[in-house]
């Protein structure tokens, strides 16, 4: 919206720095921001975005010599209730809510209204009405949080914003955890807040979005700003370039040779869990040697629970496994590694790596046990080589093995995941959603370990919510809907696999109808 | 935050300091308190005074090194001075028996292997929290060591094994060389054993440690288990000290004595961080300080309030030394 320009602006930071011990996070950065637009934040992974958003809302102090100006004036943020207090509102990507709290207290908290000593929970309850009905919410103000899904605890979080008188609105990848239905209603309550006058930053990594919402894009780089676009200006290419500083035209094509599956290396049978009412009815399917077979879903579609009933990781009610035309017994995760499985978790920092150890010792979790000495000595030779070769191999960004995982990049933290797995050289490797959160560079990075794997005879399985992943990384796709595996597309089925006959699937509509499935550039 | 620019810094000599400090942790405060304490009493700098704060000190190293192993994992074990009294009656029981005394030992130490797999197995299996299991462990172990003794003080003036806590070999008490086996073989454990990769990996994150294959429950048993073990190994030690045994009053509130060591020593209290050196550190400053408060003269009810200060004291400030320098 060009017009906002004449608007003055109601953010401008100017020249904000932040130095970590060791790390220069942010380099004389600059942002200005105008009531009424919804300005996306772009850049890979440790680009500085989440650095720049924390120092707007008071979890950080930038250096000194930088500035910010709300409405004009210059603002010190010197933590979270000043930023507040300057209207700023920021929803992170894990919601700060208190579950066994109502709404009212949510939206509340920390400012609860009283009488005396009593807090006055019908006033808040009633004030909250209001609001929640603005935003069209389906739930009441008196409401226990732990009963709402994750998109109505995201209205009770912006909720929470309006009432404090938020000016300014910071969405971290509000969508990642939300279905395409839900994520519609996100972006039509976004514009709604932006005809108010709010102005919103997004941050967030799908093209798709960006291109959907935002009025201007600005791009952040290694900690510095590389500039913004207007509305108009805005292309694919361009983004990329601006974002990684180099050409990657060509980024998800995969030399697809002619499909030609070796033996069936992994058989699944009638999988069902035990889950009431079901999530996963009676999956199955077989996996060649040397094949990559995407899992394409909408969200809930019951993709990750299918994994997790493969790998051992959840109780199935029925279901039988087979690797290499032998039945497995399969009740634990170990018993599926002994099998010859590895399972990439979707979620890498709560169920993947250990946070506050070494890259090393997260490299080397599974192979230490079969490297170990009698009495299960270490062998620290062996593991140092082998964190060694895969920081090399990998490509990961660290200086030694002995750093800590924790302070990686998403898409470096990634690949110690994902060679922890390889260390187990694994017949069958189930990867979910491999290249979440991860930034440009790492993902064409993450697709060529892939093909050099199933060249090498792995069976490789890759479940994502990226359609352009699934296209350019699978030999062959099953879709799944409700639960149950609804299609096949690839392979010997007759059908290609492009975007749309993954959402005619996935959707269980006709390739018209208006369900986009997370369609990236 | 860019990795990239991580090694370029590494160097800088602020930085430097920094993790040296990480790295020493707590010892700052033990050297600081020995200077202090060296100053106002004269006697404290003398080889005497230090070798009777390694015999004190010596019980709680090895009760703190167990606690620290179930720390790792993110439990706790409030049992050990129960299950330490329970162990030292049944050695004293066992030591009465003529000829094989020296069995009062074994038993002791199979006494607090058993508690510690009873209680290991119920955190391992039926997935009780730690706290309550070993809080209930507390009391009735307690009960079980009155039960034991008769709830009498049980005595052996000819205890076969009573070298243990007054002889010395080379010159060191025996207490102090096993207080000093049991750090070596729990730091070897912990840093160069496939067990101690595992217990920091379950400290860390439980549901990665499943996830990586893992037995989880296997690891949370021999963590209590080892705890039980070396609370059987402290009621020795103990037990040939005083050559006699009190169901009731024995080991009272040492599980807070030896908790706290591990505390100071830096073990985080989620799991997953942590090292036996910090849990030795930690173990010497409360000595120390004991001592210390001792020959200044300082009376037993100062005593407890300034311990309790200085404990507290000084977590808040390794919290403060470490905030600074985390990214």
């Amino acid at each position: 919206m060009s017009e906002d320009k004449d608007k003055a602006p109601v953010l401008e930071m100017r020249g904000i720095s932040k130095t970590f011990p060791g790390v220069r996070a942010l380099n004389e950065v600059s942002l200005t921001l105008y009531p009424g637009e919804v300005h996306a934040l772009m850049g890979e992974n440790g680009a500085g975005k989440s650095t720049l958003m924390k120092i707007l809302s008071g979890a950080y102090t930038a250096d000194a010599g930088g500035e910010i100006r709300i409405g004009g004036l210059p603002v010190t943020i010197a933590g979270p209730q000043s930023a507040r207090e300057q209207g700023v509102a920021v929803i992170y990507q894990e919601l700060a809510l208190c579950p066994s709290l109502s709404v009212a207290e949510n939206i509340y908290l920390g400012r609860e209204l009283r009488h005396g000593l009593r807090v006055a929970r019908r006033e808040m309850e009633t004030a909250c009405t209001g609001i929640l009905e603005r935003l069209g919410a389906g739930f009441r103000a008196d409401t226990v949080v732990d009963t709402l899904s994750i998109a109505e605890r995201q209205l009770v979080e912006i909720a929470r914003a309006l009432e404090a008188k938020a000016r300014i609105l910071v969405m971290d990848e509000p969508t990642t955890p939300l279905s395409s239905r839900e994520t519609d209603r996100l972006f039509a309550l976004i514009r709604q807040l932006r005809a108010d006058g709010m102005a919103i930053v997004y941050v967030s990594h799908r093209m798709a979005e960006i291109y959907e919402l935002s009025d201007r894009v600005s791009v952040l780089r290694d900690g510095t700003y590389v500039g913004t676009l207007e509305r108009a200006e805005l292309s694919a290419d361009r983004l990329v370039q601006m974002m990684v500083g180099r050409d990657i035209s060509g980024f998800y094509k995969k030399e697809h040779a002619p499909y030609d599956p070796g033996h069936v290396v992994l058989a699944v049978r009638d999988m069902r869990d035990r889950h009431e009412g079901g999530r996963v009815k009676g999956c199955g399917f077989d996996l060649h040697a040397g094949e990559v077979l995407g899992i394409a879903g909408l969200v809930g579609a019951g993709r990750t629970e299918l994994a997790r009933l493969i790998f051992g990781a959840d109780e199935r009610a029925s279901g039988e496994v087979s690797i290499e035309g032998v039945p497995v017994g399969i009740r634990t995760p170990l018993d599926a590694i002994k099998a010859g499985m590895a399972y990439l978790t979707e979620d890498r920092k709560g169920r993947g790596l250990f946070l506050d150890m070494s890259v090393g010792d997260n490299i080397n979790t599974c192979a230490c046990s079969t490297d170990a000495r009698s009495f299960g000595v270490l062998d620290l030779v062996r593991g140092r080589t082998r964190a060694v070769d895969a920081i090399r191999e990998l490509a990961i960004k660290v200086p030694s093995p002995k750093v800590n995982v924790g302070a990686l990049s998403g898409g470096n933290q990634q690949k110690v995941l994902l060679s922890r797995l390889l260390e187990i050289h694994p017949k069958v490797l189930i990867l979910d959603e491999p290249t979440r959160g991860v930034d440009i560079g790492a993902k064409s990075e993450i697709y060529r370990i892939i093909n050099a794997l199933a060249r090498r005879g792995v069976g490789v399985i890759v479940i994502s919510s990226e359609l352009p992943e699934v296209v350019g990384t699978a030999d062959r796709v099953l879709v799944m809907r409700e639960g149950e595996i609804v299609g096949e597309l690839g392979g010997h089925s007759g059908r290609s696999i492009t975007q749309e006959s993954i959402i005619e699937l996935a959707t269980g509509a006709g390739s018209g109808t208006a369900e986009p499935l997370r369609a990236a550039a | 935050m860019t990795s990239t620019t991580l090694g370029a810094t590494a160097a800088n000599p602020r930085e430097q300091f920094q993790s040296l400090m990480r790295a020493v942790g707590m010892l700052p405060v033990l050297i600081l308190l020995m200077i202090g304490f060296g100053l106002i009493a004269e006697s404290f700098f003398t080889v005497q005074n230090f070798s009777i704060i390694a015999q004190q000190a010596s019980i709680n190293i090895v009760l703190a090194a167990g606690m620290t192993f179930v720390i790792l994992t993110g439990g706790i074990d409030l049992s050990v001075g129960s299950i330490l009294a329970a162990a030292a009656v049944v050695a004293l029981i066992v030591s009465g028996i003529p000829d094989i005394g020296m069995l009062g030992i074994a038993a002791a130490l199979l006494t607090g292997l058993i508690f510690g797999l009873i209680n290991g197995g119920l955190i391992a299996f039926l997935k009780l929290p730690p706290f309550i299991v070993t809080l209930g462990a507390l009391t009735a172990v307690r009960g079980v060591a009155r039960l034991l003794g008769d709830d009498k003080t049980v005595f052996n003036p000819e205890l076969p094994f009573a070298f243990i806590g007054n002889d010395s070999i080379l010159g060191v008490p025996w207490l102090v060389v096993i207080a000093a086996a049991v750090i070596i073989a729990s730091w070897f454990i912990l840093r160069r054993t496939v067990l101690g990769l595992h217990i920091y990996s379950v400290g860390s994150n439980p549901e990665a440690a499943r996830l990586s294959g893992i037995k989880v429950w296997k690891v949370l048993l021999t963590v209590y288990a080892i705890s039980g073990l070396l609370a059987g190994l402290g009621a020795v030690m103990t037990s040939s000290r005083l050559m006699a045994a009190n169901g009731l009053q024995l080991g009272q509130s040492y599980e807070l004595d030896a908790i706290a060591a591990v505390i100071l020593g830096g073990t985080s209290f989620v799991g997953g961080v942590g090292t036996i050196v910090g849990t030795l550190i930690g173990a010497l400053i409360i000595a120390v300080l004991t001592n210390g408060l001792v020959l200044v003269g300082v009376s037993d009810i100062w005593q407890y309030i300034i311990k309790g200060l200085v404990i507290i004291g000084a977590v808040a400030l390794d919290r403060y030394r470490q905030s600074g320098a985390r990214t």
